[in-house]
């Protein structure tokens, strides 16, 4: 298992004292059997869809993210589903959106949660049953000055 | 130890203190700056909008929490206050103050409980709790945009002493004061966090690493435990005098209760 | 479950594709977090979001323990008709919160 950050940087202002208790974390492998569960077989093509969120992220308590997709939103042409996943938190899912016609837009905002620098990924299922996904890299830094 | 000596001693210790009082009030009004310009673009966004901000949930919570009759007086706060955004405008702002009762500092979580426990005759609140931080970030909101005048009050003057003295004091294994990082070293980083002035203009704050709203007191214990330093209890003297100080320092800038901090 | 904040516009044309904001108090307790001791706190988390609205659902959500604390969740739905708006958010433990919204469409 990777290291994370918190155990690497071991040495500095009081990090020292934290004894961070990992559960099995999810991997590049887990996160893509996530997703080909999600897509049922179906191909998966790059394009569409945008992740918006901070390359470098202050603290990985609260990340925010937008993620929306290039659809007209009509009955006929549609986005159904929207799945988030992550590569290194303790679970590779994130969040399921479901989306419709009366959306007018496919998109959302939240803030999640990253246990470590990380790739998060988006795939966003259309009514014809197309899946478009895109990828956003972050950088999970630390706060200085936390609880033991 | 001959007399002289001690005198010499006691000399020595007086400019000691007295360079870190010159040192420890170096931050001129102009290059005062909120921990909210040390922040990434995104936190300042969650702190900037109210229905993204977490800390406006206990801000609702100490809303109702006001109109809550309770205690054998069966009285609310709004009762004896009022209409909160009228009477306890600027009063965070000036806090801590001086109660006279005791004749001693009072922080404003301390003045909350007093109400408490002798005019709404209820049991007293337990400091850091969910009830309390509410009730703190309800009341500190009423302040916010309006400068801190606190630190003014001649009574205070002993204890603006002892927190300035504290504030220039190394502790801790790592033996660092707090003037160390906040005065010295302001804006450079610890670890990748940059270093803030540690102006306590938001309290409480809804920090990312506790994903909680929590109390100055709180966030001071953090950088007490960071130079591995056993930190004071919470309701301590030591701390009303340290935010006495933090406060009196950070004279002129604007209260933004409920921050968002990392 | 304890507070929520709900925002959207008050009135809109029909038509009008407009921006609802909710932010829930909640602390997504993950499942994963040591105790002192050893053990983990249990998971306790909002596991399902939705809003329904002139009838049908139009936006949900399944959440999972990767949601930060105080779920922020904001989309955007096509003004229809005057009416409520029910946002509900289910917990894994099956407790259930419920807010309503109204919005005037012209």
């Amino acid at each position: 298992m990777t290291p994370s950050r918190r155990a690497l940087l071991g040495g500095g202002f009081g990090l020292a004292s934290i004894l961070i208790v990992r559960p099995a974390a999810a991997t590049p492998e887990g996160m893509e059997a996530a997703i080909r569960q999600f897509a049922g077989g179906s191909p998966i093509t790059r394009g569409r869809v945008t992740l918006d969120m901070p390359v470098l992220v202050e603290n990985g308590n609260s990340v925010p993210l937008v993620v929306s997709v290039d659809s007209p939103m009509t009955e006929a042409d549609h986005v159904t589903t929207i799945a988030l996943f992550n590569q290194r938190n303790p679970l590779p899912e994130i969040a399921l959106f479901q989306l419709g016609p009366r959306a007018g837009k496919a998109w959302v905002s939240t803030r999640i949660r990253l246990g470590d620098s990380q790739t998060i990924v988006a795939v966003a299922r259309m009514k014809d049953g197309t899946l478009w996904s895109t990828s956003a890299e972050l950088i999970v830094t630390l706060p200085a000055c936390i609880e033991s | 130890m001959s007399a002289r000596r001690l005198l010499t001693a006691g000399i020595a210790a007086a400019l000691a203190l007295g360079l870190a009082a010159v040192l420890a009030e170096t931050i001129p009004l102009a290059e005062r700056r909120s921990g909210f310009d040390f922040m990434s673009r995104e936190t300042q966004a969650m702190q900037r909008d109210d229905m993204s901000n977490p800390g406006m949930l206990s801000v609702l919570e100490g809303a109702e929490l006001w109109r809550t009759r309770i205690g054998k007086a069966g009285k609310s706060c709004a009762d004896c206050h009022g209409d909160a955004a009228v009477t306890m405008a600027g009063v965070a702002a000036r806090y801590p103050g001086f109660d006279a009762a005791q004749a001693t500092a009072i922080d404003l979580a301390g003045r909350i409980e007093q109400c408490r426990t002798t005019r709404q005759d209820a049991p007293p609140l337990a400091r850091e709790g969910r009830d309390a931080l509410a009730l703190a970030a309800f009341v500190a909101h009423q302040s916010r945009g309006m400068p801190i005048t606190a630190g003014d009050d001649p009574r205070l003057a002993a204890t603006l002493d002892t927190g300035r003295a504290l504030y220039g004091r190394r502790i801790g294994q790592l033996n660092l004061s707090c003037a160390n990082c906040h005065d010295d070293n302001w804006g450079q980083k610890l670890g990748s966090a940059p270093i803030p002035q540690a102006h306590p203009t938001g309290y409480p704050i809804y920090r990312l690493e506790w994903q909680s709203l929590g109390s100055l007191q709180r966030r001071m214990r953090n950088c007490m435990i960071g130079v591995r330093a056993e930190s004071y209890a919470y309701g301590a003297p030591e701390f009303t005098a340290l935010e006495l100080f933090l406060m009196s320092r950070a004279g002129g800038m604007s209260m933004e209760t409920p921050g968002v901090r990392p | 479950m304890a507070r929520a904040l709900i925002n959207l516009p008050a009135t809109a044309k029909r038509g009008d594709i407009i921006e609802i904001r909710t932010l829930v108090q909640h602390p997504m307790e993950t499942g994963f977090r040591p105790l002192p001791n050893g053990s983990l706190v249990p998971r306790h988390i909002i596991n399902r979001f939705e809003c329904i609205y002139d009838g049908a659902t139009i936006f949900a959500a399944e959440l999972h323990p990767a949601i930060a604390a105080n779920p922020f969740i904001a989309f955007k739905t096509i003004a229809t008709r005057s009416g409520e708006l029910l946002f509900r958010w289910t917990e894994d433990t099956g407790e259930v919160r419920e807010e309503r919204a109204t919005i005037t469409v012209t």
